[in-house]
């Protein structure tokens, strides 16, 4: 695979998304301020000290949306892996068993899907104990729900070629099936639908906080940010906007990239090019 | 037409079958604590009595499977229950709610249904060309809008900097028709614009895979303009994936609607159900998602039965 061969626009997503990717990482590095810290007075416009003015506690915005970029990427991440490892493993395991399993399992993630992400989650977190792990399962378990899908009729697709068939007689067992013969050819098909789920991930962690059901003050994480802001757009100032547009930044860059993916995985024919 | 019919008398019986199992599985979201509900809402402090008062006001003292018939016939009945923080009953407070809710839901369809089909035939008139690639790209940008970015985006503007509209949606009972749409205008927009690009790019797509069909050539070997093409022959048979992309995007309105109304401060069912979360008023909580599910199955519902209607082959079987 050649550098020139990405195009412009995956580049563009590619870059920005390392930026955010760099800004949670080096977080305490970075920030010219503590997140918790109240530096300045309430709602400062933008200046040389306060690069995004301050919210509405007088806390440094810049800092605050640098450390919210640990939260909300590590918090997103650990739902998308969570619902990938169970939607994956349930969908390519009701795609090579078949049988009853995929009936129950099938018919219980269409009786899911009838009832809206959100508002179900609502329904679940008006019971649970709010923190971080409830709120990484509930978002990972629900969006399983998608994954499941996608990776059963992709391992239902695979699963009648002859290979899988070859190493059927062979007698190798499911799970060699599954981990060696169709993981590996579902693979570029599921990274691009990874970063699409990963977008929904971080707008749907944003929408919840933004409800004030998602993360806890005082942590931080941008759909929080937009929350604590939000009294101050009537009076015209912009603060809220800050956070939200930085969520939007960063689903729009890894869309980019999925994108891309996408594409390549359509045009190497059943996604089987190099990677 | 009997076969029409018998298919779509199929659908409304599996969608209320459907209906059926969604009421079984939000009941049993909120019984899925290993503990206790009561305790989980009271928190660590509570007293013992304020536990056990709780708790038989939930009636926890029966089997859940008890819990859910009672719950069930209450809701046949149209009782939804008292809700635990004001001990006013959910069905009177969510009568006016939801009301506004659909108001709102109607307003927004009403906008972006025409306009999304409009453009999505002016998209696949000048396909490939620079119409066609603006709203390509805008539909990237519109599925990774959060709602609230854009409806403070809109707040700033035409609330606060120009002043067209009222920032906050604040509706009440007795206020006339005109003020009422003037100060729903915002979220409104702000719906359209989380489903118009989506609804549109489907549009577009549905009726792309139709103009490659033979009598689109020899419609076009008449001699017929494109626009007519479009709309006299691709359009008719291309009906079915555009409802269903309708639907589709109607259901998620009542979703987006849900944070939409926060943004506004809007009394709507979606805020209703907010508040009560947080307050882990379960009764309410229930009662809010199983209307919005049911709402979200009927729109699917529709969807199906109007494609099964627009089909000529079942409508007219031999």
């Amino acid at each position: 695979m050649k550098f020139k061969d990405i195009p412009i626009s995956a580049w563009i997503g590619i870059l920005s998304t390392s930026v955010f990717v760099f800004a949670a990482v080096f977080a305490p590095w970075i920030a010219p301020y503590d997140m918790a810290d109240p530096v300045g007075q309430v709602w400062e416009p933008m200046s040389w000290k306060h690069l995004l003015g301050t919210d509405n506690l007088g806390r440094d915005l810049l800092s605050r949306l640098i450390f919210g970029a640990r939260t909300t990427l590590t918090i997103a991440a650990i739902a998308t892996l969570l619902s990938f490892f169970v939607g994956a493993f349930l969908g390519m395991l009701a795609a090579v068993v078949g049988g009853w399993i995929d009936q129950l399992l099938s018919r219980f993630v269409d009786l899911l899907m009838s009832i809206p992400t959100l508002i179900f989650a609502l329904v679940v977190l008006s019971v649970l104990p709010s923190n971080l792990i409830t709120l990484i399962l509930v978002m990972g378990v629900l969006d399983a729900t998608r994954v499941y899908r996608l990776s059963r009729a992709v391992g239902v697709d695979i699963n009648v070629m002859e290979f899988v068939e070859a190493a059927k007689l062979r007698g190798e067992n499911r799970v060699w099936i599954i981990t060696r013969e169709i993981l590996p050819n579902a693979m570029s098909t599921l990274v691009s639908e990874f970063g699409l789920r990963f977008v929904f991930m971080v707008l749907f962690l944003s929408a919840l906080s933004f409800l004030g059901l998602g993360i806890q003050p005082p942590q931080a994480d941008w759909g929080g940010m937009v929350k604590e802001n939000k009294d101050g757009i009537v009076f015209g100032i912009p603060a809220a906007l800050i956070p939200a547009f930085a969520i939007a930044m960063l689903a729009i860059s890894v869309n980019l990239i999925a994108d891309w993916l996408l594409n390549r995985s359509a045009d190497t024919k059943g996604g089987r090019g190099e990677l | 037409m009997s076969g029409a019919l018998k298919l779509i008398a199929q659908r409304i019986a599996l969608g209320l079958l459907l209906l059926l199992l969604v009421s079984i599985l939000i009941f049993s979201g909120t019984q899925i604590l290993p503990g206790d509900v009561a305790q989980s809402i009271l928190g660590q402090s509570a007293t013992p009595e304020n536990l056990a008062n709780l708790r038989a006001e939930l009636g926890l003292e029966k089997p859940a499977y008890i819990r859910y018939f009672e719950w069930l016939a209450g809701l046949m009945r149209g009782d939804l229950g008292t809700a635990l923080t004001s001990g006013v009953p959910i069905s009177e407070a969510i009568a006016v709610r939801l009301e506004n809710t659909l108001f709102l839901g109607a307003f927004a369809a009403a906008v972006s249904v025409p306009l999304a089909i409009t453009l999505g035939l002016v998209s696949v008139r000048f396909r490939n060309r620079w119409p066609d690639k603006m709203i390509s790209a805008s539909t990237l940008a519109s599925i990774s809008l959060p709602e609230f970015f854009i409806g403070y985006l809109l707040i700033l503007f035409f609330g606060v900097k120009l002043g067209w509209f009222p920032s906050v949606a604040t509706v009440y009972e007795g206020m006339s028709f005109a003020d009422r749409i003037n100060t729903t205008v915002l979220p409104a927009l702000t719906l359209t614009l989380v489903v118009l690009a989506h609804m549109m790019r489907m549009t577009r797509a549905a009726i792309l895979n139709v103009m490659q069909s033979a009598y689109i050539e020899t419609a076009e070997l008449k001699g017929l303009g494109s626009f007519k093409i479009i709309w006299r022959h691709a359009l008719p048979n291309a009906i079915a994936p555009i409802v269903n992309v309708v639907m589709l995007n109607m259901a998620y309105l009542i979703v987006g609607v849900v944070v939409v109304e926060v943004i506004f401060v809007y009394p709507g069912m979606g805020q209703y159900l907010v508040d009560h979360v947080s307050k882990r008023d379960v009764p309410v909580v229930q009662a809010c998602g199983l209307i919005f599910a049911a709402i979200f199955i009927g729109l699917n519902l529709l969807a199906d039965v109007i494609s099964i209607l627009s089909n000529p082959r079942l409508r007219h079987p031999k």
